[in-house]
């Protein structure tokens, strides 16, 4: 800080601290109630853009804050204690924008870099297909050149936040690798139609996106093409998966608070549900992996600061262990609060959904078994 | 530098794939281990070790292939643009 620059006031610090308090003041009271309506509201996402909340990782000179990947996991983390529909449109748009700053032209990076900064355009990842899931070698969306440009046509489905994306990343087949192209919603061609009524995250505004001879310049490509055109796309993925273990812990996080709050004021038999040792084991296996999987997010986070290629293998393992921990105790903090925890008067129920949506997006549960344990084969080789 | 670069990049290789038999000469993709998570992984190992920043342009087939490819691109990465 130089002499001219004046002392930064609380709103302008993008930490745990600030979406904490962001939850807090514009989250808390009312995420069951847009929960049910399945989307969230104009003035939040707003709220969102004016408290620098939508990409602060981004470079200061295109209207970022700079803040390091492990303050980004901390402020995904607590968004998501809030609420996890918010935090799966932080996530896409995360990772837009960072494959953007990462792989985009300078002429790319002027163009969108400060509109997705500020939220001025929110930003969706198109990769899933109705078929093939996101089986990268199986996707059938095809890109060709044409015209001085590219031709893209397909069909991307639970594309979160499609609904109101200003600004898709698709991932096509080009041959025989994947290319990725930035096409505006307007472009001619772009279809979106909304998917209600999911098990979980409910009002991330989930979309299928169509595409029918969508014509795009050169100018759309993004990052390379040939064998490192997958790059891309792992490294997108890579800090999609980072944002939703961040995520991951916030859930058991909430689940912990939801269930300390809730022992200590329910009674059964005169006694505080707290003293009952079969309710104060479940806390402690709460206590023990949001530790445990903070730990984890954390430290890819500053391996990904670091620039450390070791962060790709970690965060695979702190996704899959937070992930799979917050599946586990969004079930015992249902069980814990009885009627109450399938009922709408509790958030456990919304915690409960969106805890097993976390198991499957950026790569399923079994995808991360299978890499981890090919990663651990590797190592062992004799 | 040459020698270093190259070494340095065939440890990492043979750190994650102890089994693979291979030369600073041979092409690494036919031997069949090399994926996008790989490909992600290589690159990001040499941007940090040799403090380059690789360009788009320089993500190409042929500056992968072997790891002696691998070393001329860091060793032009690393070298000041002609005029400055």
């Amino acid at each position: 800080m130089t002499a001219s620059t004046p002392p930064r006031t609380l709103d302008q610090v993008r930490d745990r601290a600030s979406a904490r308090r962001f939850v807090r003041d514009h989250i808390a009271a009312t995420a069951d109630e847009y929960d049910r309506l399945g989307r969230v509201p104009e003035p939040l996402l707003d709220a969102i853009g004016a408290a620098g909340l939508w990409a602060p990782f981004l470079p200061v000179d295109v209207g970022g804050d700079g803040v390091s990947y492990t303050a980004l996991g901390a402020i995904h983390e607590e968004i998501g204690r809030g609420c996890s529909s918010v935090r799966s449109l932080l996530t896409v748009h995360t990772m837009v924008a960072f494959a953007v700053d990462r792989w985009g032209t300078e002429d790319q990076r002027r163009q969108w870099l400060p509109s997705l900064a500020s939220g001025r355009i929110p930003a969706s990842l198109c990769v899933s297909e109705p078929e093939v899931g996101s089986d990268a070698t199986r996707m059938t969306t095809s890109a060709r050149r044409a015209g001085g440009g590219w031709v893209l046509n397909g069909t991307k489905t639970w594309i979160t936040g499609g609904r109101r994306a200003g600004l898709f990343l698709v991932f096509a087949r080009n041959g025989p690798g994947v290319t990725a192209f930035l096409v505006p919603r307007e472009t001619p061609g772009v279809e979106i139609t909304p998917i209600d009524d999911m098990l979980g995250t409910r009002a991330s505004m989930l979309a299928t996106v169509t595409l029918r001879d969508v014509l795009v310049g050169t100018d759309a490509l993004l990052g390379p093409e040939s064998f490192a055109a997958g790059m891309v796309l792992t490294g997108t993925l890579d800090l999609g998966r980072f944002s939703v273990a961040a995520g991951s812990v916030g859930i058991t996080q909430a689940c912990l608070d939801a269930c300390a709050g809730y022992t200590s004021q329910r009674r059964i038999r005169d006694v505080p549900l707290r003293e009952l040792q079969l309710i104060r084991a479940k806390i402690t296996d709460m206590v023990t992996d949001v530790t445990a999987a903070r730990l984890l997010y954390e430290r890819a986070g500053r391996l990904k600061d670091a620039g450390d290629a070791q962060t790709i293998m970690a965060t695979w393992i702190a996704k899959y262990f937070a992930s799979t921990a917050a599946a586990r105790h969004a079930s015992a903090a249902v069980q814990i609060h009885g009627a109450n925890g399938v009922s709408a008067r509790h958030p456990v129920a919304r915690y409960f959904r969106d805890a097993k949506v976390m198991e499957i997006i950026e790569g399923s549960s079994e995808i991360q078994q299978i890499t981890i344990a090919d990663a651990a084969y590797q190592k062992a080789m004799p | 530098m040459g020698d270093y670069t190259a070494e340095t990049i065939n440890d990492f290789i043979h750190g994650r794939f102890p089994d693979a038999a291979f030369t600073n000469d041979d092409d690494i993709f036919s031997l069949g281990f090399i994926n996008s998570l790989f490909a992600m992984e290589l690159v990001m190992y040499i941007e940090q070790k040799f403090s380059v920043t690789i360009p788009n342009d320089e993500l190409k087939f042929d500056n992968f292939r072997t790891v002696n490819c691998m070393a001329e691109l860091v060793h032009r990465q690393a070298l000041p643009a002609v005029g400055q």
